[in-house]
């Protein structure tokens, strides 16, 4: 099989590959269902999460991912550390390859860091994209798809044939960015649902059709994924008051009730419950947003066994060359 | 070169001759839990899981063990896909287990398969069966049920071929 030396963006990734993260956390998942927690497959590989940006759902996760598969894990935030004393990326870099980390899960504020980290040669293992920016968050995009391959396609195959609406933010949204290349790339077609100040220059030529009104075609999906409004990436108005979205995108009990027979609601956290998505829909039968959560633990131990295997020969290979 | 080392015939002999040494050895199949090791394994686990139902009149307990992530190599390879692991209800502590795989050669997918058992429970012993030794080991560990005893030089391959997967059922050496 071959897999990418680094997963940095879904670009990264084409349908088999993608798949086969995909099929890879379906099996870790059925290991972990089962009576086997701990599986021995990193032992002695320590993986360093390097956070510039504060989050817990994703630093958690990859923490819980990599110690499921017995690696070593370093947690580095930006936040009081040598950083906040003007280190630069590279001096960072530089210091945990001295210090022996096999793999970099980087969170950064802007586009473009982990790709500079990979390219650069300060780091010889894999790096992974754990968001940065407002470019992409590859791993949540993977989750977001296996879950609803989950629900929908009941794990098998690809996603050909769904109808997925991505809402909300998109300007700002690494999540959408992820999503609308995989989710299209695995055969599912994409709308995005916003208001025009919320989707970015150039839409058109993304793999997505565009609309500006979530009430036209609600009932035509088969998943909603409903985005979280970031209130720390606007600095300008974007919509005139919260109460006015939430009547024209969010995510209510009427709307739910317009939904498809099976359909599903999708949220990557965290929710800002009565903005982009109220309690009663936040907490329904159709959400799956609990299941989002659990699923990115099993995704984040696929990429990183997949990205960390073979890694030996990566590296001799290029010795030769 | 390549020369066909057993037929369909001969392995369904050779399936059929374990089945008995399996049941002659644990005094029945009361707590018998046969575990293939996918893939080839999982096939041939089914077909002596079949002969030993037919024979005991009852069902035993059949299940597979995807060893892919207890390999000691995985830093060395490109990465593998992964494959189902089966255990059935009862797990496997207390059961006569017996691992089953296609070709013994190095003995370290079974080192890696006594691994995978090891984090599921304490069954009350392991035996190992095999449709073809060829012989190499590199660990101290020998099968109880051998289809075919297959002196090898090492940089000849034995691929078994059985009729889910490749329409026929034979075992092949290529020099």
């Amino acid at each position: 099989m071959k897999f990418p030396r680094h997963l940095l963006s879904i670009g990264d990734l084409n349908q088999e590959s993608a798949l086969a993260v995909l099929d890879t956390a379906k099996e870790l998942a059925r290991i972990s269902d089962g009576q086997i927690k701990k599986l021995p497959t990193l032992r002695g590989r320590t993986v360093v999460n390097l956070f510039f940006e504060d989050s817990t759902r994703t630093r958690i996760s990859f923490e819980t991912a990599a110690k499921r598969l017995s690696a070593d894990v370093i947690n580095f935030a930006a936040k009081g550390s040598s950083v906040s004393k003007g280190e630069s990326l590279k001096d960072t870099a530089l210091t945990l390859q001295a210090m022996g980390a096999d793999a970099v899960v980087i969170r950064h504020h802007a586009s473009g860091a982990p790709q500079r980290l990979a390219d650069a040669g300060w780091i010889a293992g894999p790096v992974i994209n754990a968001g940065d920016g407002t470019h992409e968050h590859p791993t949540q995009a993977l989750l977001d798809a296996f879950t609803i391959r989950q629900h929908l396609k009941r794990d098998n195959a690809n996603l050909d044939g769904l109808k997925i609406a991505i809402i909300g933010d998109i300007l700002h949204s690494r999540v959408a960015r992820s999503n609308i290349f995989l989710l299209s790339m695995l055969g599912a077609s994409v709308t995005v649902i916003a208001p025009p100040t919320l989707l970015p220059v150039g839409i058109e030529s993304w793999p997505c059709s565009v609309s500006f009104r979530l009430e036209d075609s609600i009932e035509e999906f088969d998943a909603i994924m409903t985005l979280r409004i970031q209130r720390e990436r606007m600095e300008e108005a974007f919509f005139p008051s919260e109460r006015e979205y939430s009547r024209y995108y969010g995510l209510n009990g009427d709307r739910l009730a317009q939904l498809k027979d099976g359909a599903i609601v999708l949220h990557p956290g965290p929710m800002n419950r009565g903005v982009e998505i109220d309690a009663k829909s936040a907490d329904s039968v159709r959400s799956v947003i609990v299941d989002q959560v659990t699923n990115g633990v099993f995704i984040r131990m696929a990429v990183l066994y997949l990205l960390l295997s073979g890694t030996s020969i990566n590296l001799s290979e290029e010795a030769k060359a | 070169m390549t020369r066909t080392v057993l037929t369909g015939e001969e392995i369904s002999r050779a399936i059929r001759r374990i089945s008995h040494e399996i049941l002659e050895r644990n005094k029945g199949a009361d707590s018998l839990l046969l575990l293939g090791i996918p893939t080839r394994g999982v096939l041939l686990a089914q077909r002596i899981h079949a002969e030993i139902s037919a024979i005991e009149g009852k069902a035993v307990g059949l299940g597979s063990l995807d060893i892919t992530l207890h390999r000691d190599d995985l830093r060395m390879r490109a990465p593998r896909p992964l494959h189902r692991t089966e255990i059935p209800a009862g797990g496997i502590e207390g059961k006569d287990v017996v691992l089953v795989d296609d070709v013994f050669f190095s003995g370290r997918t079974i080192r890696a398969a006594l691994d995978a058992l090891g984090e599921l429970g304490r069954p009350a012993t392991v035996q190992l069966a095999v449709l073809v030794d060829r012989g190499h080991r590199e660990l101290p560990i020998r099968a109880d049920f051998v289809g075919k005893n297959l002196p090898t030089s090492r940089n000849e391959q034995v691929r078994v071929q059985l009729e889910p997967l490749e329409g026929e059922d034979s075992v092949v050496l290529e020099a």
